[in-house]
């Protein structure tokens, strides 16, 4: 893990030694993360790839926290949140963490709005305060004229975008998003990655998962994962929205 | 999250599913309007019964006279006169525990007015008997002491009596019938006590002064009463005091010894009264019982539904607590829902209970007891209902892990 010296950044938003997680099947251990070491400073934009069974998945979920390492240390924003109990873990993702995911996760039946008022919800924040909060989020993702709509009535791209909106809703330090584009066509993928982009540009720290090296050149950092280790991590200047479609066309 | 956040998540999650809500309600609805239903009738029965036992007298006791026996043949209670007319005013004089007591004889005797004739049962007695019995004059006046001293030929008409010899409605107070062609004048008449719970007319009576009756119409026995006593205790309490104090009096004056059999009866109607309602609480308890069986059938039902609707939701479940929801936040919010499903349908069940019970009531021509004790009771016990029922599926889902969930179709 060289790269690591390659930044003098002083915040670290995630830090990771040593990340283990093992399954036990039958009689053999599986190593889904092996001794893993990750520095993640503020206002990164963070793309892991890697094939199936590379581990990728076992570390965004523990980098959400909503899984637990065997072994290691795990320390968001200056805490340790290893050893942190069901609902304090709960706490950490409604407080630190934003989820986009691959299939959206929208609460069908159910206005965009209230979708992205969800997290606020959990947090105990009052009605006026969460409708105002999430009518911006809604409008920062370029859906301020479909607060009513449900999520049958939207596009792939607009669904993606409200869950985008209710990543960030919340304020979170971080937005985790697991194959953002994984059902998207290209175009929208494009429009949502631009979306990504200009939410990182105004400070947002992004990680996301993807196994398109094209949508990865978004990012301003690439790591690959394999067997349960980081064998590639890179800094890149980002593609920025357009030039990809154009240099496909 | 507030808890006053969750009832309106409750209310969204169930009107998603507006007719699967609907029928999971029904269990408890169902419950719910028969314990309220089955209980007020309940009460209406028992009402009923109390309201027929204070029509037949207040702390009455009844003293019969003894049995014959010819030839091995026993003639029952009654059949052979042995109360004596010092038996009666030993009984006053002596049982502490009576108020009053009057004697009771009575035959079926033809009434004929000017232009109507109706056999009915004429009652000889003392002026007591209206206070025994709870009689009360509608018009005129009883007979007194005075009538009984006297031999008077008056006569009170119950009203069903009234209506054959005069016509419905018609003041009959001061017009004479002939009873056995003797000439009787009217003093007064009965207010209407209608129907015994037997079918038998309360109002289907004429009542004159004991001393006429026996001159005009039984003919006298001696000393011998050739009828019943009736006796009134001075409160409910004292009806077994008072039986047992005429039993003494009465064994005493018949000079029994103690191996001998009481060759008279005291009967003490509190104590069938009491029977009565006994049997009446029983029932009520009974059918509150089913009831509450079908109550918890819907509570299951509920608990049924809530663990298809986790599986269900398992997805919607690891999101909510991908975005934050605390296990304890997902217990309450299904909690919630299945105490929702079970108030609401406590709610219209009590409704539905009510009108049903209001329908039955009126059926049976039953006193409407409605008692909102039992209401809230019953509401109380559907919320309780939906607790129970809904601990087991909503602690499912709280321990729900949320990568799996989230993985889940």
């Amino acid at each position: 893990m060289s790269t690591l010296a390659s930044t003098s950044a002083p915040r670290p938003v995630i830090e990771v030694e040593g990340l283990t997680k093992t399954y036990e099947l039958g009689d053999t251990v599986l190593h889904a993360l092996d001794h893993v070491n990750l520095r993640v400073e503020e206002g990164e934009f963070v793309a892991i790839m890697g094939s199936s069974g590379s581990g990728k998945s076992t570390l965004m979920n523990i980098l959400g926290c909503l899984d637990l390492p065997s072994a290691g240390r795990y320390v968001l924003a200056g805490r340790d949140v290893s050893k942190l109990d069901r609902s304090e873990l709960a706490h950490v993702r409604n407080r630190m963490l934003g989820f986009v995911f691959q299939s959206f996760n929208l609460l069908p039946r159910t206005s965009a709005q209230e979708n992205v008022e969800l997290p606020l919800v959990y947090a105990g924040v009052g009605s006026a305060e969460r409708a105002q909060r999430s009518r911006a989020a809604l409008e920062r993702v370029g859906l301020g004229d479909r607060l009513q709509h449900r999520p049958a009535q939207l596009s792939g791209g607009q669904q993606q975008r409200v869950a985008i909106a209710r990543a960030i809703v919340n304020r979170p330090r971080i937005v985790l998003a697991d194959e953002p584009t994984g059902n998207l066509d290209s175009k929208t993928s494009d429009q949502v990655m631009g979306l990504f982009q200009a939410l990182w540009s105004s400070g947002l720290t992004i990680l996301f998962v993807t196994h398109e090296p094209d949508v990865a050149r978004y990012a301003s950092r690439v790591i690959t994962l394999k067997d349960g280790h980081i064998v590639t991590d890179t800094r890149q200047q980002p593609r920025l929205v357009g030039e990809l479609s154009k240099g496909a066309a | 999250m507030k808890f006053s956040q969750t009832v309106p998540l409750a209310a969204r999650a169930l009107l998603r599913n507006k007719t699967r809500s609907f029928l999971t309600m029904l269990g408890v609805i169902i419950g719910v309007a028969s314990v309220i239903s089955m209980v007020t009738v309940g009460e209406g029965a028992k009402a009923r019964v109390a309201g027929v036992f204070a029509a037949m007298g207040t702390n009455l006791l009844i003293v019969l006279s003894g049995s014959t026996s010819s030839g091995g043949m026993m003639g029952g209670f009654g059949s052979m006169p042995t109360l004596t007319w010092e038996d009666l005013r030993a009984i006053r004089r002596d049982a502490r525990a009576v108020r009053v007591a009057a004697p009771v004889l009575s035959s079926k005797v033809t009434l004929r007015s000017e232009d109507a004739n109706w056999t009915t049962a004429v009652v000889g007695t003392t002026p007591e008997y209206f206070q025994i019995r709870a009689l009360t004059i509608a018009r005129g006046s009883p007979f007194s002491d005075a009538d009984v001293d006297s031999g008077g030929k008056v006569v009170v008409l119950g009203e069903t009596v009234v209506t054959r010899l005069f016509g419905a409605g018609v003041d009959p107070v001061g017009r004479t019938i002939r009873l056995r062609g003797v000439p009787f004048s009217v003093i007064g008449t009965l207010q209407r006590k209608g129907q015994s719970p037997m079918g038998q007319d309360y109002d289907d009576v004429a009542m004159l002064p004991v001393s006429t009756f026996q001159a005009k119409i039984q003919g006298a026995l001696g000393k011998y009463v050739p009828g019943i006593i009736a006796v009134s205790a001075i409160s409910p309490d004292d009806t077994y005091r008072a039986q047992a104090q005429i039993i003494g009096i009465l064994r005493d004056n018949h000079r029994l010894t103690s191996a001998t059999e009481d060759d008279f009866s005291v009967r003490n109607l509190t104590e069938l009264a009491t029977a009565q309602e006994q049997g009446t609480k029983a029932l009520t308890g009974l059918l509150a019982a089913i009831a509450v069986v079908s109550l918890v059938v819907g509570g299951i039902g509920i608990m049924n539904i809530m663990l298809v609707s986790v599986t269900e939701r398992t997805r919607e479940i690891g999101l909510r607590m991908a975005i934050g929801a605390t296990p304890g936040q997902v217990l309450l919010q299904f909690l919630v829902e299945a105490v929702a499903l079970a108030t609401t349908g406590g709610v219209i069940g009590v409704t539905l209970g009510v009108v049903l019970a209001r329908v039955v009531a009126e059926r049976l021509s039953l006193p409407r007891a409605l008692r909102v004790d039992m209401a809230l009771v019953s509401f109380c016990f559907s919320a309780l209902v939906g607790v129970v029922f809904g601990f087991y599926p909503a602690r499912r889902a709280s321990r729900l892990n949320p990568i799996e969930a989230l993985r889940s179709e």
